[in-house]
């Protein structure tokens, strides 16, 4: 029996997926790519939670994980279907052109 | 189990990176589908293995396959023969297929059963679903409120202009 994972890792490494995910977010400019990098985030969210629950041995940590990943259906089934009305509609998948409000 | 961990998260991190550096959009998909399968190694070493299950079948199944589909539709990568051509023919493959390998690893090292290498404290499937459809039953009724509302305004959002009159 190896000893256990320290909570220390297990977090740092939620830490480091979780700011890769903002890196690609904040420095993409294709939307699908902004929308998995979101998934990247929330990811890592989950991460921190299986990581706190492993710590204390409670079955929460995975309950918010199962309740996570609901979250991130929903929010992807909706970000795809925005994702292709804004390609029919402006013929492009960058960001930047969405930056003009017109009436 | 220590070991495991962290073989999955130098795959997991490479990968995630790989991810937000690609220009090529099919293969930062595979990219992050390989993430997601190293987390849920992850997972399974910090013994949830019902999150390790529904990380691999939900998130890298579902989920990804719905990406995959809007990027069928949209339709981004045109020229697809000669691109794929030109693909094999590169050295484009071999990181992910290193990266999938040492997952493939430790799948084969943890059914192998080495002596000595027993499984963690796990918080097993029959607790998490206890306590789900216990204390938790309201909110796993407010998820699949929020499922509900998510296919219908996928739905409603997807639709093609102009068939509302139907």
């Amino acid at each position: 029996m190896m000893g256990a994972i320290p909570v220390e890792h297990g977090l740092i490494l939620a830490g480091i997926l979780f700011s890769l995910g903002l890196i690609g977010v904040l420095t993409r400019r294709n939307i699908v790519f902004v929308l998995m990098s979101l998934e990247v985030m929330l990811n890592a969210c989950g991460l921190a939670f299986i990581v706190a629950g492993s710590r204390w041995e409670q079955a929460d940590g995975q309950i918010m994980f199962v309740l996570i990943l609901t979250l991130a259906a929903a929010e992807v089934a909706v970000g795809l279907g925005l994702i292709i009305q804004m390609y029919r509609r402006f013929q492009t998948v960058d960001i930047n052109v969405l930056s003009e409000l017109k009436g | 189990m220590m070991l495991l961990f962290y073989l999955a998260a130098v795959v997991a991190v490479i990968a995630t990176v790989c991810v937000i550096v690609q220009t090529n959009i099919v293969h930062a998909l595979i990219y992050l589908i390989l993430s997601l399968l190293a987390v849920a190694v992850i997972f399974y070493t910090l013994g949830a293995p019902l999150a390790a299950m529904l990380e691999a079948i939900v998130y890298a199944g579902a989920i990804m396959v719905l990406f995959l589909f809007v990027i069928m539709m949209l339709n981004l990568g045109q020229n697809t023969r000669e691109q794929e051509r030109a693909w094999l023919a590169g050295r484009g493959w071999i990181l992910p297929a290193l990266l999938a390998a040492v997952l493939l690893a430790q799948l084969l090292y943890v059914l192998s059963g080495v002596e000595g290498m027993s499984a963690p404290e796990q918080v097993g499937v029959m607790a998490v679903g206890a306590r789900l459809f216990g204390p938790y039953v309201l909110a796993v009724e407010l998820a699949s409120i929020l499922l509900l509302a998510g296919l219908i305004s996928a739905y409603h959002l997807a639709r093609k202009p102009g068939a509302e009159d139907e």
